[in-house]
């Protein structure tokens, strides 16, 4: 078995001492690696109804079998996976960088976080020599901050790092882990799992070669996927980058504006990728062994932010800018800088201020509540002091550090009815009140409101359907591409170069088999996709979700898009939710409650997780 | 000894580099048929996302890492300025690494000896694999020839700028 390390190591933080167990050929097949693997792992070692920031819950650090080879984009991701303390279900978030191929070279598939040191440490993960370091130190600073330090103390400026700040410090249910200082395993919260281990940073230095089973014809693939990424399926990254999306989804009336009460932005050129591109983005740099490239390093050039820099994306761009009415660049900027500083989820954070602007601008927060800072729709200064606030956890940003689900019922006064989230999760940038076949992707995503478990607004968006409309045959649609993401994901290969695999399934069994020499069959490749959805869902199941959590965000199914543009009226009613879920849940071959029936379990090998939905199925609730 | 003016070595256009390491895989796969840039003879600088850029042998004009080998482990081909290392001499005491300021020398993690860039027989894998085309197998002459192009050029766009506001 070529590609995996065939090692999983434990490490116990209360303790310090580490366990490695072996990955079988059997495991790795099954679940891939990624979040497949990860979730696989999490429910192996994990009890039923653990809350989120006990030192019983794990926390999950997993490579693919494609992390440390040449694999363009396969080479460099990982994934974290643990209960999430946004959702109380799964929680999962990968980021891409230079990271997970060092933890690869060290020799690690994967890496269990369990229990909780006594006071801050981080791991140091030197090959095989595993060590908790005192983070004594460390604790207060920014994961920028912490990377620079970690590697003067220990003298190797070729170390990789991936840490946590304030944000998952002081356990904001939306605070992520940041590696190579501007990539972040962003959303569910897992920055805030890692703080309440007390862990403050995973330092790894991985010197041992990783071979892959059929080198030449790998090589030969591998120059093929060069040629494709130079190619039109990722010239959008390449270009202008997926700020491309902000006039897009404008002309579309899809651009969630002050918290879901536009659909339109009258500033929408003022942060369009086209000006972002032309007067901020200084670089667009690349990751290890990427043959595309995509980082748009943006530099504020003059103003009161000057000099800030940041990778800058279409969602973080949106959370901060037309969802919270500001339209201007270097504000945006700014706050972005500010998440990665503080360690927040910048799509999170920036939606967390939309709301309480939201709830500002209907007097349910005061003035009063935000000691002076007038929070009305657009005011970039007050944005910026209320995401300070959130970072250190001040005021009314510690209840806004709990994220809009748990802020709005601390608030009270009615705040439930603009707090967009989706199972606790807070909503991302496309307005689904007029794209009703992603609306089905998001209510049924296993970690909340969510555009990357299906990427189902592709269909909306490109006219494929009548985005306006809810009809059976969608649920096939969107099943399709969860699987397909689900492979994507335990593979890890980036998001972005999905268009690459022109074959689909076909070339990502290739890949998958030249790399590990494990037959690997398109069919069975896609079995595995189905596969890890139906462990999404169950540990969901297993942790107390229902039918019940696949819901929409509040104004969604309230407010009819009221712009006078294509999508004016469109929204989506109870009963069309129910229709979506229904055939979903058929599709999936799960009961009317959504529970993976035995039979399936059987379909996908899982029956060892029959203890989940057995006694549900037999006494179903009602709806 | 070939004239320094004819000889060709690797270097990266640090406009064009994204620090994105497959020089790295490409070099380590060729010379080592294993993937790890511990192995290979070039290395990528990342001193943040903006500033980065790759760096290997720049084959000196009497080489200074020649020169500080106590064992005389080290010679420098006098076709094209290749540094070749005798396995047999040389023991590791890194001395040719303190000299060369560019970094470019390294100590191979089993062997313990030091290797270099090589030049795979004047066809490098490296910039065969670049995807930004990047990196360039070119004489200072060349280089010294292209630095001008780019400058007056940016001159020109200037310029061009000026007139139209």
């Amino acid at each position: 078995m070529f590609g995996y390390a065939r090692r999983i190591l434990r490490i116990d933080l209360s303790t310090g001492k580490t366990r490695i167990n072996t990955l079988t050929e059997e495991v790795a097949k099954k679940y891939i690696g990624g979040i497949g693997l990860g979730m696989h792992l999490l429910l192996e070692n994990s009890k039923p109804g653990t809350d989120p920031f006990s030192p019983d819950n794990p926390l999950v650090l997993a490579t693919g079998p494609l992390s440390g080879t040449m694999a363009p984009t396969g080479g460099n991701g990982h994934a974290f996976v643990s209960k999430s303390p946004a959702t109380n279900g799964l929680g999962e978030a990968k980021s891409h960088g230079f990271f997970g191929s060092e933890l690869k070279r060290a020799g690690y598939d994967a890496v269990i976080f369990q229990q909780r040191a006594k006071k801050p440490v981080y791991v140091w993960i030197d090959d095989n020599n595993i060590q908790l370091m005192d983070a004594k130190h460390l604790w207060g600073k920014s994961p920028q901050e912490t990377e620079d330090a970690i590697r003067e103390d220990l003298g190797d400026y070729y170390i990789r790092v991936a840490s946590i700040g304030l944000g998952g410090e002081k356990l904001s249910r939306f605070a992520c882990i940041i590696n190579d200082k501007t990539r972040a395993a962003g959303r569910t919260g897992m920055g805030s799992v890692m703080g309440s281990k007390n862990l403050k940073a995973i330092a790894v230095r991985g010197t041992k070669d990783v071979g892959v089973a059929k080198p030449e014809e790998f090589m030969e693939f591998v120059k093929m996927m060069h040629e494709r990424m130079k190619g039109p399926a990722t010239a959008k990254y390449r270009t202008l980058g997926t700020a491309l999306n902000v006039l897009v989804h404008n002309s579309l009336g899809a651009l969630p504006t002050r918290n879901f009460t536009n659909a339109t932005f009258e500033g929408a050129e003022n942060v369009s990728g086209e000006y972002l591109n032309e007067r901020f983005v200084a670089k667009i740099a690349g990751c290890s062994s990427c043959a595309m490239r995509c980082e748009h390093i943006a530099v504020v050039p003059e103003g009161p932010y000057k000099g800030t820099t940041t990778r800058v994306e279409y969602e973080p761009l949106w959370a901060f800018g037309p969802h919270c009415g500001v339209d201007r660049l270097d504000a945006i900027i700014k706050a972005m800088d500010l998440c990665n500083y503080y360690g927040l989820d910048n799509l999170s954070a920036g939606n967390v201020v939309g709301f309480a602007m939201d709830c500002y601008e209907h007097s349910i927060l005061t003035k009063e509540d935000t000691d002076g800072v007038e929070l009305e729709f657009g005011n970039a200064e007050a944005m910026i002091e209320l995401v300070h606030r959130i970072g250190k956890r001040e005021g009314l940003g510690d209840i806004l550090a709990e994220g809009t689900k748990r802020a709005a019922e601390k608030i009270g006064k009615g705040a439930v009815k603009y707090a967009n989230h989706i199972k606790g999760l807070e909503m991302t940038g496309y307005d689904i009140r007029g794209l009703k076949t992603a609306a089905m992707g998001y209510a049924v995503s296993f970690r909340g409101a969510d555009h990357n478990r299906h990427g189902a607004y592709g269909f909306d968006l490109k006219g494929t359907v009548d985005r306006f409309k809810v009809e059976k045959g969608r649920s096939k649609l969107v099943i399709d591409v969860e699987d397909l993401y689900a492979v994507i994901d335990s593979l890890i290969v980036c998001k972005f170069s999905r268009g690459t695999y022109y074959k689909k399934y076909d070339d990502l069994a290739a890949y998958y088999t030249l790399t590990t020499g494990i037959p690997m069959t398109a069919e069975e490749l896609e079995k595995a996709g189905e596969r890890i959805g139906n462990l999404g869902r169950l540990f969901n199941v297993r942790e107390g979700l229902t039918r019940k959590d696949d819901h929409l965000p509040p104004k969604v199914m309230s407010t009819p898009i009221p712009d006078d543009t294509v999508s004016k009226g469109s929204y989506i009613t109870q009963k069309e939710l129910d229709f979506m879920l229904d055939d979903y849940y058929a599709h999936r071959g799960w009961t009317e409650e959504g529970l993976p029936t035995l039979e399936k379990l059987k379909d996908l090998g899982l029956e060892n997780l029959a203890y989940i939905v057995k006694e549900k199925i037999r006494k179903p609730s009602k709806k | 000894m070939s004239s320094i003016h004819a000889r060709k070595f690797v270097s990266a256009d640090p406009d064009k580099c994204v620090g994105c390491c497959v020089c790295e895989y490409a070099c380590s796969f060729e010379k080592e048929k294993a993937f790890n840039p511990l192995k290979s003879r070039i290395r990528v600088v990342r001193l943040d996302p903006v500033i980065n850029m790759s760096l290997t042998c720049r084959l000196c004009e009497d080489a200074p890492c020649v020169t500080a080998c106590p064992r005389d482990a080290l010679t420098q081909s006098e076709e094209n300025g290749v540094i070749m290392v005798d396995e047999d001499k040389c023991n590791g005491c890194g001395w040719c690494i303190e000299a060369c300021d560019y970094g470019a020398i390294m100590l191979h993690p089993e062997r313990k000896v030091v290797f270099m860039c090589d030049l795979c027989d004047g066809d490098p894998k490296c910039v065969e694999w670049c995807p930004e085309e990047a990196l360039d197998y070119v004489t200072v002459d060349v280089l010294a020839q292209k630095a001008r192009i780019a400058a007056v050029k940016k001159l020109f766009q200037e310029a061009m700028k000026t007139e139209k506001t």
